[in-house]
């Protein structure tokens, strides 16, 4: 007879995992609003330089992407292997830009077209001869505001 | 007496919600887009194109590439290893040689009467049509990278601040003493055939 009993036989409470789908629906929520899938399929091939002095690209909605590069392989039977441009997902010629850049102006709200970047993702291996001349269609679409992808390259020094 | 309801098993909730996490979580990408930002000049069409009035020779830091991406610069092959310290020594002209550029005194925010260049001094930079894109970059990068070490370096001892730091003021300050002047000509071939 002791003052003291043992408790006896009473087991630990399970720990309540009621909560835990709440946890893991915040993150679910969290990644679905966060995630941004893939609007366009690539049909060119870009690996785009090394820089050291880039800088990022704030707001995502304002930048409008033309892309340039050796087509796919799947492609290639019919296209060769020479740089094409890539605006939205098809191919286009030189031309195509302005009206390219006007149909991005009009897709943004008025207040922001002034402040559309348009992000060149070039392949390494590009003559600049295309490159120029899409510099010029940009010039007298009066998109003047453009930023050469780059990678961020490792330290040389 | 409503009967009651039994309460439903909800510990596999947890799961379909990992499941569908799971999916987000592989498929999210947060890469964000970098490279190296420029200004394009207005365009102006070839039959307005006046003619400037020439700029002295010592006031162009000319940069050629051609075909085969070999770097002329002021007349001479060069490196882009060495490009950045040329383009800084155009650009500061610490000694003051006669053919580098020239300076003048100007009042400048914060710095008082400061030796900044001539307004006319410029980078001209020029690529042969078959110049490979990668080179160009690695040329305007350099180019860019000298214009900023030299901002940092005068914000760093005039501010005790890195330039990015300072507010916009004090920024335009550091920009009118080292201005991103780089002027792009039309390609033309260059070298060789």
């Amino acid at each position: 007879m002791s003052k003291f009993r043992k408790d006896d036989g009473k087991e630990t409470p399970a720990i309540s995992t009621s909560a835990l789908p709440d946890i893991v629906f915040m993150l679910l929520f969290f990644f679905m609003v966060t995630t941004t899938m893939r609007e366009t399929d690539p049909l060119v091939k870009v690996k785009v330089p090394e820089a050291t002095e880039i800088s990022k690209l704030e707001k995502k909605s304002l930048v409008s992407y033309i892309n340039v590069g050796p087509p796919m392989p799947m492609y290639q039977a019919q296209l060769g292997n020479e740089p094409r441009i890539q605006l939205n997902d098809q191919f286009a010629k030189v031309s195509d830009i302005g009206d390219y850049v006007e149909a991005e102006r009009q897709a943004r709200e008025e207040q922001e077209r002034g402040q559309i970047v348009t992000s060149l993702k070039v392949d390494e291996y590009t003559k600049m001869g295309i490159v120029t001349e899409i510099k010029q269609e940009l010039r007298k679409a009066a998109a003047l505001h453009i930023n050469y992808s780059a990678r961020k390259a490792t330290k040389r020094n | 007496m409503p009967r009651k309801l039994p309460e439903y098993n909800a510990s596999s909730l947890a799961d379909i919600a990992f499941m569908l996490l799971i999916f987000f979580l592989v498929t999210t990408t947060m890469d964000v887009d970098s490279g190296l930002e420029r200004r394009l000049p207005q365009w102006v069409a070839p039959e307005d194109i006046e003619d400037t009035p020439p700029i002295k020779e010592r006031n162009i830091f000319v940069v050629l590439v051609d075909r085969n991406n070999r770097l002329m610069v002021e007349g001479e092959l060069c490196r882009v290893e060495d490009l950045k310290d040329k383009t800084k020594e155009f650009l500061t002209n610490p000694l003051n040689l006669p053919d580098l550029p020239e300076k003048n005194l100007e009042e400048v925010p914060y710095f008082g009467p400061y030796e900044v260049l001539t307004g006319s001094a410029v980078i001209s930079l020029r690529n042969d049509i078959g110049t490979t894109y990668g080179t160009y970059i690695k040329v305007q990068n350099e180019l860019i990278a000298a214009i900023n070490e030299l901002r940092e370096s005068i914000s760093q001892d005039k501010f005790g601040k890195p330039f990015a730091k300072l507010d916009d003021e004090r920024q335009d300050a550091v920009k009118e003493i080292y201005p991103q002047k780089i002027s792009e000509a039309e390609p033309k071939k260059v070298g060789g055939k």
